[in-house]
């Protein structure tokens, strides 16, 4: 008899899925995962029931396994590391063939990776920390609709971050006062404004209203000032084919750019929303909702460096990724290493990034980084040092807490934003020179001076509840 | 405290994209982003137009973008005759990035008389 006998009854995964000799195939996909296991159960053990679990395995032997070769469709767990200074976790590393895994579609990729095995027992805790994606399975996805270099051609952006912001309050407004709001923020110097995420199209403004008074609003700033702008028309909606409606009309009303929340919103509707952006020349801003709930703890869940990876190739040409100084959470280190993987066309291994494998991006358009959420004036030295000129800087309160109004607001951190990228350009160091830069550019401009005065006290200095794990 | 007397009104002005909300850049600030192009590996090249046609895509290019010129001063001379020749046109200056294929450095450096 041939080692294909079928004997029913539990076996240990580590026979099967434990392949310390594997060498991984270009085309396999590859993930680490930290893993926690329970008490008293071998490292290898976990990690392959890992494997296991987001492949081909369940908890029995079952006799239909025999009609075809596992071994061309298991994952494998291949590597098993320390995770510095914890001595509780380990990361796995584990192979999956390019046959796992349907083409163009990352909600079958994810349905894998951290479905079931997310709450398997043996498990305390796991928490997928990257993904290498294959350029095999990198050429069946679409990716952003249109991409940073179609995005600053057809907005007219060059060599700058652009600037954007929030309408605040984000619930509330009536669609013409919103429009007022947007109009007095781009005839300030944005370049672009954004619906809040939670703006959808609720009792005291529907979508229609509110995207029919942005366009008037969009229109009048383009035509005083000289220059593009463009507003974030929130499609995201409780079914797709709302969603589509909301997008044609936006298409109608010439405008350049709509949003999506990726992640309350599914990656089954962002994909096909960016397929429809690719086809219609709209751009697709995308926000990320949710995502703390997924990625903040340390030990469980998604790290963002992965859904953001997901994101690129779901597509979208903006995705929020923190600001690192402002209100929200975001270490510095772990935000480029994220920040990376959304614009460059190979990101090499670095795990002072957090960076856990070479990936190469072949031809896909890269995304704008999006730094949101509690910043002012006083920040722009270091975010414009932080994220570069391919980046949207969006000041909400920063912007529209100005004491005299929302077009001040904005041309005080326009002024700030180019008096940065001047003094860059010139070698001048700008998180060390902050306050001289901003100073000098405050004399010929009593807006920015205003908004010096006003935000100098505000600052968010609490720790990062997710570190970078190192010894 | 401020008050309605002491609150100040923005008046909305026509600007020209990046730096449009600095004052004019001087002749040695101008110098200094033509030394970033070079530093950077960039392409330097020049574009004018009239006022009137400042929104379009395409501006009129001066000669062909100076591939390989390394020497700020050559720059500098170019953009002079672009002004004297064009004195009623924008003049901008831009450093095409070959590898991302967009533009690092884009603005306009004079502004024609109207």
């Amino acid at each position: 008899m041939s080692a294909n006998t079928y004997k029913a009854g539990v076996k240990e995964y580590r026979e099967k899925y434990w392949t310390p000799d594997y060498v991984p195939l270009d085309t396999d996909l590859l993930a680490c995962f930290k893993v926690t296991g329970q008490p008293g159960v071998p490292r290898e053990e976990v990690a392959a029931a890992v494997a296991a679990e987001s492949s081909t395995g369940t908890w029995s032997t079952v006799w239909s396994e025999y009609l075809t070769d596992l071994e061309f469709y298991k994952g494998r767990a291949y590597r098993i590391e320390d995770v510095p200074g914890d001595s509780e976790s380990f990361y796995t590393f584990i192979a999956y063939p390019l046959d796992l895994f349907e083409e163009g579609s990352i909600v079958n990729v994810l349905t894998s990776l951290v479905g079931n095995v997310f709450g398997f027992k043996a498990l305390k805790h796991l928490r997928l920390e990257d993904i290498r994606f294959p350029m095999a399975y990198i050429k069946t996805c679409g990716g952003p609709p249109a991409g940073i270099q179609v995005e600053r051609d057809r907005l007219n952006k060059y060599g700058r971050p652009m600037l954007g912001c929030t309408i605040k309050p984000k619930l509330g407004l009536s669609a013409k006062n919103y429009g007022r709001a947007v109009y007095e923020c781009l005839r300030g110097g944005l370049d672009l404004t954004k619906d809040d995420e939670n703006v959808n199209s609720q009792p005291f403004m529907r979508w229609r209203d509110r995207f029919e008074f942005v366009a008037e609003a969009i229109s009048k700033a383009e035509m005083e000032t000289g220059e593009r702008k463009g507003h974030y028309l929130n499609v995201t909606a409780s079914t797709p084919e709302e969603m589509y409606k909301r997008a044609e009309f936006a298409k109608e009303l010439n405008q350049p750019i709509i949003m999506h929340d990726f992640i309350t919103g599914g990656f089954t509707a962002n994909t096909g929303l960016a397929n429809w952006c690719r086809e219609n020349g709209v751009l697709l801003h995308i926000h990320r909702a949710m995502h703390a709930v997924i990625d903040r703890h340390p030990k469980h869940g998604i790290h963002f460096r992965v859904l953001a990876k997901c994101l690129r190739l779901s597509g979208g040409d903006h995705l929020h990724t923190g600001t690192v100084v402002g209100k929200l959470e975001g270490d510095r280190n772990s935000t480029l290493g994220f920040v990376d993987q959304l614009r460059e066309s190979f990101v090499p291994e670095d795990r002072s990034r957090g960076v856990f494998f070479d990936q190469d991006w072949g031809s896909l358009p890269g995304v704008f980084a999006v730094a949101s959420g509690g910043i002012h004036v006083w920040h722009m030295p270091a975010l414009v040092t932080i994220f570069g000129d391919d980046s949207v800087l969006q000041f909400g309160g920063g912007t529209q807490g100005h004491p005299w109004g929302n077009a001040a607001g904005a041309a005080a951190n326009r002024v700030a934003l180019e008096a940065c990228v001047k003094a860059r350009n010139q070698g001048r160091e700008l998180e060390r020179e902050s306050r001289d830069i901003l100073t000098e550019a405050a004399r010929t401009s009593p807006e920015l001076a205003m908004a010096m005065e006003t935000w100098k006290e505000i600052k968010f200095e609490f720790e990062t509840v997710d570190k970078l794990d190192v010894g | 405290m401020q008050n309605t007397s002491t609150m100040g009104d923005y008046q909305t002005a026509q600007t020209l994209e990046t730096f449009g909300f600095l004052p004019k850049l001087t002749q040695d600030e101008i110098n200094d982003m033509v030394a970033y192009i070079i530093a950077n590996g960039w392409t330097p090249a020049i574009e004018h137009d009239h006022p009137s046609n400042a929104m379009n895509h395409y501006w009129t290019m001066w000669k062909l973008p100076f591939f390989g010129e390394s020497n700020l001063n050559r720059v500098l001379e170019e953009l002079d005759a672009c002004r004297r020749a064009y004195p009623d046109h924008h003049v901008r200056l831009i450093g095409y990035d070959a590898y991302t294929q967009t533009q690092g450095v884009c603005f306009v450096a004079y502004e024609g008389r109207s």
